[in-house]
């Protein structure tokens, strides 16, 4: 009798087939492992997602902490807030145009040192890495007295060539290649990851190429730049997501004081972002820029990853 | 046994057919290295040249510590007229000592506690089978791709809820449930061990939390080193967060480059100060020599740390 309820309950727990691995004590033990981060992805990451958009749908009122339902008001003022729109612009412009350049250069410099002994390529590695261990407003606040457009040390350098330097901080024209430049003279952390790409290409591809009669550039066309696309694609992803979301610089240099009054060319959407939900407090307006933000981070990366699929080549097929 | 223990990582990471990196052959003269003495000279000359360009500010920088305020802006990398006093004048002036000690212990704390926990995550995905192992882990990868912009209000209402709004908690609670980019990086270190030493560990008795105290932990202190340094400097140059969640409090309780960040504001001439840039210089110059030296001692696992990153695409 006993045994019969017995199998009767092992049939009603046995698992459905489609679950490979039984809930044995080492399952237990792995969920146990892994919980830290169940309770951090379903309240910094899951819960917060979803308070988020409940956010941008309401009026919060910090001082209360209560939220007042105003429907999708938060949404419309997205459209009709001029400087939301001015901010995309600015945020897209950046990206758009700093992305490629970082890319290019770090494989420049990556390709510099990759064609000198790695024992040489050590101390080079060194000092081109160095900017990237500065603090943000360290680089900043060098970068806000050489940028300076009456004394500052760029605009000395152009003078030797007899350019008349712009006012880098000021010309609203020359606000965002400010910030370019600090970006790529701290770009050594994507030339990192392409110098170990480009050191993973198989020697006897450039051998087989070389029988078959291709120059160098032909070399670099057909073996170098495919067996290093998988990296080229990844640096791409990461320095677009966090291109659109730039902050540190723009705010440091332009936004710093909120009395400072400089144009908005430099208004990006993180630093607006900021404004309006740590300076105005305005955190259902400033919820519903967060989401237009992550939907236009989401379109950017699924149309690069489909279209980069296109000409990645993996190793062994896909 | 404790040696044949330690050689068995080593032994894994040059078996890993991905890692070439270490083993670039350098017997014959490739190809892409120039033959020419032209080509040489050009490449040895381009080289030299981006060393002056990213070093110039490095060294800029220095200078301008050791100039009074009207020469600060002269451009000179040799200064016209010595002065030492800005580096005892500038304790005076800024609350520096107090930043730079705030900075040390959250980053400390944010370092030592993301280690753990995300260690303690990457072994219970790689070592573990259990139901929806793949569709968790998947969710882990997909975290790393979420922009910060979206949880950053919720996640302040969060801490305001919490009563945390006026503490460093936020600055480093987070990091005792994991990062994602971590948890993947020690899950690679973690599966490059081979499963049998833990299978023979378990014959013999031992517990599950064992095999990563005991067995694991000891044999990827590198992965360990390495997130460490990632996320201590990571939090040494967090700007957003403390000016979130610190920037209502006096100066005193700032974190570092808030307090740069402050002290650029405090002494520029359009918000009343009297361009006593010479002090904001020496205080960027003091708090960029901790990263230095990070990065003297551990730049082997910075390397090799952004090296992985390009493998994981």
């Amino acid at each position: 009798m006993a045994t019969a309820v017995d199998s009767h309950r092992k049939r009603r727990l046995r698992r459905p087939r489609w679950i490979k691995e039984p809930f044995n004590s080492e399952a237990r033990a792995g969920y146990l492992f892994i919980l830290p981060w169940v309770i951090g992805f379903l309240v910094f990451t899951l819960g917060a997602m979803i308070y988020s958009l409940v956010i941008s749908f309401t009026n919060y009122d910090l001082s209360t902490d209560t939220a007042t339902p105003v429907g999708l008001s938060n949404y419309e003022l997205l459209l009709k807030d001029p400087k939301v729109l001015t901010s995309l612009g600015n945020t897209l412009y950046y990206a758009v145009l700093s992305v490629p350049l970082e890319i290019c250069f770090a494989l420049f410099l990556a390709y510099l040192l990759h064609r000198i002994p790695d024992r040489g390529a050590g101390v080079f590695r060194i000092i081109y890495y160095l900017p990237k261990m500065t603090p943000s407003v360290a680089a900043a606040s060098i970068f806000l007295l050489l940028l300076n457009g009456n004394s500052g040390a760029i605009n000395g350098f152009l003078g030797i060539f007899g350019i008349d330097g712009p006012q880098w901080l000021i010309d609203p024209n020359w606000m965002k290649p400010s910030i370019i430049i600090i970006g790529l003279w701290s770009v050594s952390g994507t030339m990192l990851i392409l110098l170990a790409a480009l050191k993973n290409v198989p020697q006897d591809l450039y051998e087989a190429a070389a029988l078959d009669g291709a120059g160098a550039i032909r070399q670099f066309f057909s073996v170098t730049l495919p067996m290093i696309s998988n990296a080229l694609f990844f640096c791409t992803i990461v320095l677009t997501i966090a291109a659109l979301q730039v902050f540190d610089q723009a705010f440091l240099l332009f936004y710093r004081d909120t009395a400072s009054g400089s144009p908005d060319a430099a208004l990006f959407v993180g630093v607006y972002l900021f404004q309006q939900a740590f300076q105005q407090f305005n955190m259902g307006f400033a919820a519903a820029i967060a989401w237009l933000l992550f939907a236009i981070i989401l379109v950017i990366t699924i149309f690069q990853v489909r279209f980069g699929n296109k000409f990645v080549y993996y190793e062994g097929g896909r | 046994m404790a040696s044949v223990l330690k050689s068995q990582p080593q032994a894994a990471a040059e078996s890993d057919p991905r890692d070439k990196s270490t083993a670039a052959p350098s017997k014959h003269f490739p190809w892409y290295k120039p033959r020419s003495i032209v080509g040489r000279i050009v490449l040895w000359a381009l080289l030299l040249g981006f060393s002056v360009l990213f070093m110039y500010p490095f060294v800029w920088l220095l200078a301008a510590t050791f100039k009074p305020r009207q020469d600060v802006f002269d451009n000179r990398l040799i200064p016209e007229t010595w002065v030492f006093t800005n580096y005892v004048e500038v304790w005076q002036q800024l609350p520096l000592l107090s930043w730079i000690s705030n900075s040390v212990i959250i980053a400390l704390l944010a370092a030592g506690l993301v280690t753990i926990s995300s260690s303690l995550v990457a072994f219970g995905f790689a070592y573990f089978r259990f139901p929806f192992r793949n569709l968790l882990f998947g969710l882990v990868l997909g975290t790393m791709m979420l922009p910060g912009a979206v949880t950053m209000i919720p996640t302040y209402l969060i801490w305001k809820e919490l009563g945390f709004l006026t503490t460093t908690v936020p600055l480093w609670g987070a990091n005792l449930f994991g990062s994602a980019f971590y948890i993947f990086l020690q899950r690679q270190f973690f599966l490059g061990l081979p499963r049998d030493i833990f299978e023979a560990a378990r014959i013999d008795g031992c517990s599950y939390f064992g095999l990563f105290w005991r067995i694991a932990m000891p044999l990827s202190i590198p992965s360990f080193i390495i997130v460490f340094i990632f996320e201590f400097q990571a939090s040494w140059n967090n700007l957003q967060a403390p000016l979130i969640y610190l920037n209502f409090g006096s100066p005193d309780q700032y974190t570092v480059p808030l307090g740069i960040s402050y002290a650029m504001s405090l002494f520029s001439p359009t918000s009343g100060g009297e361009a006593d840039y010479q002090y904001v210089m020496t205080a960027a110059l003091l708090v960029t020599l901790p990263m230095l030296v990070l990065f003297a001692f551990g730049q082997r696992y910075f390397i090799e740390g952004l090296a992985g990153q390009g493998r994981k695409g």
